[in-house]
């Protein structure tokens, strides 16, 4: 769900993005003017010095924007760099005044490099990445929610128990027709009883899951895009708690034309949702004449890692009925939570309360809880059969690989192995929690009280030189160049307030935290001495 | 304000409108096969599926191949120490070597007359997610891609559903074999553009489903060099190319380029998948492969929403990166089609059916039947395709569902049956066409 790590074969040299496209437009504007200019009504100097003269200022804006430090590029168009450059500009040249191609408007924004600092530093970092022996001088990666604690359990378990090979056994012989044929879209029907099983047994067996109700997709990223196109029409928009995951811009922004309405939350209620805040964000949206048709929330959420209360989920869904609106709930950290509090799922709510389920979505997947990221695996359940059939349909464009699906029917159905995964997994991130957020305190360096997710959510705002979205990306700046630590901002996650980080800690081994925070005081120190 | 009246829930107009075109006959007749699946020994009187293009000629050789390379898993002894590292990985670029092998691949089965860059490829989820990325990047709502018709039915749900994309068929007729020509496609833009239609591309599938045909150097050329002219793209899906048993060999448009000079090569894109050639629709492997830098950016991005597990990339680049195996299973794939392809043929025109000469490709032929329509409309095909379905139990895709303009064509997918169940299959259709050929006499 979070951005990806490149492979550190090579790093690209940094060249510049100068799209034909922008050329092109930039020189039409010039040549319509001209025409006139040069057509006779200047006369014969002007008709030659004003041309010149604009040539010149032309030349002079393209060099300004093509800049030898190139704006910061996000992973995707790093890439761009190794790709060979003559196609496309051998025939720019060639091509005469038919004008630049056409792509559609979609693509050109997306296309353009990211200046999200979530991007560019999830970029940097897998440049040149901290290895304890091999590059101790990398960058520390705190940006991304991986959780490598507990690949040991899983290891043992691979070797313990799979020794069939990617095929499966197909009544007794091993066939590959079992995995290389077509199988149902929205995933296996073995699957879905073990996902239903497993996800009822990562929230404490609190509620059941009915198979029936579930759909599997290519990781919990085409997941919500695909409950979005079920549940909105473009231009319409969700309302969402901020701070949120900076990757909620893509997955829905990028191609369902939803809009988020950010609800903003504060530290003074270390950032939990008011209902206050909520029906103000609903009329204001309203007044501007945006339909708002859901609200997405994150439940353990992210950034923060906090849990939404009993209370606070009824109130939501109170809200939503009122409103006749949905309700999302991603809870793709629910196994992730090492605190004392119980996660609480919202089908935990629906299933015992006579609420109108059919406005009630979750989202799972198998990245956070499990470490799979690699493989793909998200969750669609929800209560609406008509949502259900609807995304049914859409899985066809991200389904989940028939060999995977085979592995994890066999490593979910073994409930014992999941059952010491989960609380061994609950008891890691916690030791490494304790050990990280204590050293940021040492640095005086506080956190938002969090109890889940595979980070933590630090006040840096005593740091930066200048209360201001401005002043925390200055600090962000100096925490990856000089500290060379990875984090990502809160300006990236829409936070309202300046100088949060949200720092992940679950790739790092104890040895690596004074490593961190060693730097981090390094800079701390710098910062508080110019401040 | 008590609203919990469940009617009322609000829905999107694309989960509720049928876009999808999953309503059409070529879906229904799959329904027909999944209540009453045929089985040589506990079903022998069951529906014979012959309407859905899947390739399971060399099971066989993978199976030995897996068995004999354990490594190449994850999920056995000798693969487990690369668990760890293959689950974390999610970097959207996908594994290089999985890129490197796949533009190998790509370019052995174009004889190596062509190379491709594998940091152009880009993944999707399988040839479907290919098509609507596609689009979803070179159009805009409301903008059309042209499309050679008889075209892939579910084409009017990969490129247009959740795109708003509009599809213009560029007509094909039976006369001159269906073949595409330069003409047919100038007359289809031409008429967009008189309706004030924006066209942004054409696309068409390269050998052609469901005709199993392959285009010519001189069409191909004329293609691009219209695209060029109209500066609007083309999209070559190349999802069958190793499937092309027969003369005329396979032409990509990657070759097609390579020998013209002025072509501007960012309207130039290819779609590839594993799906037909190498018979793995289960593993979701499609690949976007465009020579424009923007473009394989942008569906560089969109390849979030539909990547390939690591863990099947992993495999695969072991697989393809084992040449021996892969000339080997070319080999006998494209001699095992053509075995199928003529034994079908050739059975078909002993009882007077015809399929589509010079069909060199594809895992399908295309069946002339308009000899048994009550009339030449396509209520009477569909009458007929009822029929096929229920009495005749095959399922087999009628020609209406692939917006063709002749009624009396039929799609049958040959290449997913043993020996067996295809000489039942082939004694079913004989024996049908025989007894309605009687009948047909005896009316007259």
């Amino acid at each position: 769900m979070t951005q990806r790590r490149r492979s550190n074969q090579n790093s690209s040299p940094e060249t510049e993005l100068q799209t034909p496209e922008t050329t092109g437009a930039t020189a039409m504007r010039l040549i319509v003017p001209l025409q006139g200019i040069v057509q006779g009504r200047g006369g014969l100097i002007l008709g030659s010095l004003i041309p010149c003269a604009l040539f010149y200022f032309l030349q002079l804006y393209l060099k300004r924007n093509r800049s030898p430090n190139p704006p910061p590029r996000s992973t995707s168009s790093a890439n761009l760099g190794e790709l060979p450059r003559t196609s496309s500009r051998s025939n720019l040249s060639s091509r005469g005044s038919i004008g630049p191609v056409q792509i559609s408007v979609r693509a050109s924004s997306i296309a353009k490099p990211s200046d999200s600092p979530y991007y560019i530093g999830l970029e940097k970092a897998a440049e040149d990445p901290y290895d304890r022996l091999d590059n101790p001088n990398g960058i520390i990666q705190l940006g991304l929610s991986e959780n490598r604690l507990c690949f040991d359990l899983i290891e043992k378990w691979v070797s313990e128990n799979l020794t069939d090979s990617i095929m499966g056994r197909e009544g007794g012989e091993l066939s590959i027709s079992g995995i290389a044929t077509y199988q149902p879209f929205d995933g296996m029907t073995e699957l879905k009883v073990a996902m239903a099983d497993y996800m009822s047994q990562v929230m404490g067996r609190t509620v059941l899951f009915d198979p029936s109700q579930l759909i599997l997709t290519a990781g919990a990223t085409p997941a919500i895009e695909i409950l979005s196109f079920c549940l909105a029409d473009q231009g319409n928009g969700f309302l969402i708690p901020t701070p949120y995951y900076p990757g909620f811009d893509r997955d829905i922004k990028y191609r369902t034309g939803i809009e988020l309405i950010p609800v903003h939350c504060r530290s003074t209620d270390n950032f939990m949702l008011s209902m206050t805040a909520l029906d103000q964000a609903f009329n204001q949206a309203r007044k501007r004449g945006i339909k708002i048709r859901g609200i997405l929330l994150s439940n353990p959420s992210n950034p923060v890692g906090n849990l939404l209360s009993r209370d606070m989920l009824y109130g939501l869904l109170d809200f939503a009925r009122e409103k006749n609106i949905h309700v999302i709930c991603d809870e793709i950290f629910a196994g992730s939570n090492y605190g004392s509090e119980e996660f609480l799922s919202m089908a935990e709510i629906v299933e015992s309360e006579e609420f109108d389920r059919t406005r009630v979505h979750i989202i799972y997947g198998l990245s956070k809880d499990l470490s799979l990221p690699g493989f793909r695996v998200g969750v669609i359940y929800s209560f609406n059969e008509k949502v259900l059939a609807a995304a049914k349909k859409l899985t066809r464009f991200s389904s989940v690989s028939a060999p995977t699906q085979r592995l994890l029917v066999s490593m979910l159905s073994n409930t014992r192995f999941i059952e010491e995964y989960i609380e061994t997994n609950k008891k890691r991130i916690r030791e490494i929690y304790h050990l990280f957020v204590a050293g940021l305190e040492e640095l005086g360096i506080r956190c938002a009280e969090s109890s889940a997710g595979l980070f933590c959510w630090a006040n840096m705002s005593s740091l930066i030189p200048s209360y201001s979205e401005k002043g925390e990306l200055e600090l962000w700046e100096q925490l990856l160049n000089i500290a060379k630590i990875n984090v990502t901002p809160g300006s990236a996650c829409h936070c309202i307030e300046p100088g949060w980080f949200r720092c992940c800690f679950t790739t790092l081994s104890q040895e690596d935290i004074s490593v961190v925070m060693e730097r981090i005081r390094k800079v701390a120190e710098t910062c508080k001495s110019s401040c | 304000m008590e609203k919990g009246n469940r009617s009322r829930q609000v829905l999107s107009r694309i989960a509720t409108n049928d876009k999808h075109g999953e309503n059409s006959p070529y879906f229904h007749g799959w329904n027909a096969y999944e209540r009453n699946r045929f089985h040589p020994t506990q079903n022998p009187q069951g529906v014979i599926q012959m309407g859905l293009a899947e390739n399971q000629l060399c099971f066989d050789l993978v199976e030995k191949w897996i068995r004999e390379n354990p490594n190449a898993s994850i999920c056995t002894r000798e693969g487990a120490d690369q668990f760890k590292e293959i689950a974390i990985f999610q970097d959207y670029h996908g594994i290089k070597e999985f890129r490197q092998v796949v533009a190998k691949f790509m370019e052995k089965v174009r004889g190596n007359r062509v190379t491709f860059d594998p940091d152009r490829i880009v993944m999707s989820g399988g040839a479907t997610g290919a098509n609507e990325t596609f689009m979803f990047c070179l159009a805009d709502p409301g903008d059309a891609f042209l499309v050679p018709s008889p075209y892939y039915p579910a084409f009017d749900r990969d490129l247009r559903w959740r795109t708003g994309v509009q599809i213009i068929p560029v007509d094909c007729h039976s006369s001159n074999g269906f073949r595409l020509t330069r003409a047919a496609v100038e007359v289809a833009y031409k008429t967009a553009q008189e309706s004030n239609i924006n066209v942004k591309g054409l696309i068409l599938t390269n050998p052609s489903n469901p005709l199993g045909t392959t285009l010519d150097m001189e069409t191909l050329k004329s293609l691009v060099a219209f695209v060029n002219e109209k500066n609007i793209h083309l999209v070559c899906d190349e999802i069958y190319s190793a499937t092309v048993f027969n003369s005329p060999r396979f032409i990509s448009v990657a070759e097609v380029i390579q020998e013209l000079e002025h072509c501007n090569r960012d309207l130039i894109h290819i779609i590839y998948s594993l799906s037909k050639d190498l018979g793995f629709p289960g593993f979701r492997v499609g690949i976007i492969y465009s020579y424009n830098d923007i473009v394989v950016s942008c569906a560089r991005k969109m390849s979030s929403f539909g990547l390939v597990s690591s863990q099947t990339q992993h495999f695969l680049t072991s697989l393809l990166s084992d040449e021996e195996f892969v000339d080997n299973f070319l080999s006998k794939s494209k001699k095992r089609m053509a075995k199928g392809h003529h034994d079908f043929t050739k059975g078909l025109k002993q009882v007077g059916i015809s399929c589509l000469k010079g069909s060199n490709s594809g895992l399908f032929f295309w069946m002339d039947l308009g000899s048994l329509l009550k009339e030449q409309t396509f209520e009477a095909e569909l009458e007929l395709w009822r029929v096929i379905v229920d009495d005749v139990r095959l399922n087999v895709s009628p020609g209406s569902s692939f917006h063709g303009l002749e009624p009396g064509w039929f799609r049958l997918c040959f290449a997913n049956m043993d020996d067996q169940t295809g000489e039942v299959a082939l004694e079913r259709i004989r024996t049908f066409v025989l007894d309605n050929g009687k009948k047909g006499d005896e009316g007259r």
